[in-house]
């Protein structure tokens, strides 16, 4: 009655069987067993650098030791890593996708799903963004969830009015790296080193670079997902 | 055997699984979601073996560049994706050369 394989997807390139699988799998076998080996011969007990982050996260602005690492101790690859998020979108855009079509009209769950989720979910990115400061959250977690929140507002058929899809929404895409580069600038202009925050200001500072990472994280996401330039919807 | 160990180790699994699927699978998509894989088996290397910190305290660092590489991983992943599809629309298979039948 039941068939098992109904359920399966058909793959239009099936796989090679017999000795090409064989070899396949002893290669990766003899690569898992090299890394589980490495992983044995490292000491049980490391501390890492937890205890250089310990001694000087009173002077960072924040007191969870992740967002210090990622917001001002390692700012700057922080601040590269959102350029790469601006940059994978470049990429995708220069391809040239189809542009999308207007979405299927959503049916009554996903509308209503929507509707009821995407305010909290606003809420919910706030909220993480606030408490990155003292406990696991950030401009990262904040992104992600706005970003997801653009996907369902994609989904639903929302699409970005075309007034706001030229330079506002290019200006929101390059807000995190560009607050950054001028919160890293100004910090040579009072007299330190790049992105090295005057003491007692970085807590602020760097709520401030968070808020504005969050919102380009979520809006490059949703970007992402939409895959060609909005400007370009039918 | 700790945990951080167990942890460590799992993710070793993953990243296995996830290059076994990459070598085996033709398919474009499948590529891509097994290079998925790859990335959080190595994300759970990184994240288990901050544990071995004492007093129970995990090592921040190695946490950082868990975030800063799961992002940069969605943001690969678009990037293949869209390619994908391009290669599709210009040579009407979601597979590379070599591995389309004829």
């Amino acid at each position: 009655m039941s068939d098992p394989g109904r359920w399966r997807v058909r793959d239009p390139y099936p796989p090679p069987g017999g000795r090409a699988r064989a070899l396949a799998i002893v290669l990766v076998l003899a690569v898992a067993g090299g890394l589980g080996y490495a992983l044995f011969a490292l000491p049980l007990q490391a501390e890492g650098l937890s205890g250089a982050v310990a001694g000087r996260i009173a002077q960072s602005g924040v007191s969870h030791p992740v967002t210090a690492v990622l917001l001002n101790f390692r700012g700057y690859d922080t601040w590269l890593e959102l350029a790469v998020l601006v940059l994978a979108l470049v990429g995708a855009w220069s391809l040239g996708l189809p542009p999308l079509g207007p979405e299927p009209a959503p049916g009554p769950v996903l509308d209503r799903l929507t509707r009821l989720i995407l305010p909290l979910m606003i809420l919910v990115a706030g909220y993480l963004l606030w408490v990155g400061a003292q406990a696991p959250g950030g401009a990262f977690q904040a992104g992600a969830v706005l970003g997801a929140a653009g996907v369902l507002l994609l989904l639903d058929g929302w699409r970005l009015p075309r007034g706001l899809a030229g330079w506002p929404l290019r200006l929101l895409l390059v807000l995190g790296v560009a607050v950054f580069a001028a919160v890293g600038v100004a910090a040579i202009a009072l007299g330190g080193v790049l992105l090295q925050y005057p003491p007692g200001a970085a807590g602020g500072l760097i709520l401030l670079i968070e808020a504005a990472a969050t919102l380009a994280i979520g809006v490059t996401l949703a970007a992402l997902f939409h895959g060609s330039r909005p400007e370009d919807d039918p | 055997m700790t945990a951080a160990l167990w942890y460590a180790l799992a993710g070793v699994g993953l990243f296995a699984l996830g290059l076994y699927a990459m070598a085996v699978h033709r398919h474009l998509l499948r590529k891509i979601l097994a290079f998925n894989v790859m990335g959080a088996g190595a994300f759970l290397v990184l994240a288990g073996l901050a544990r071995r910190a004492p007093e129970g305290s995990a090592d921040p660092v190695p946490h950082a560049l868990v975030i800063t590489g799961i992002v940069v991983t969605v943001a690969a992943t678009a990037l293949a994706l869209v390619l994908m599809l391009r290669v599709r629309e210009a040579t009407g298979a979601a597979a590379l050369p070599e591995d389309r039948p004829d």
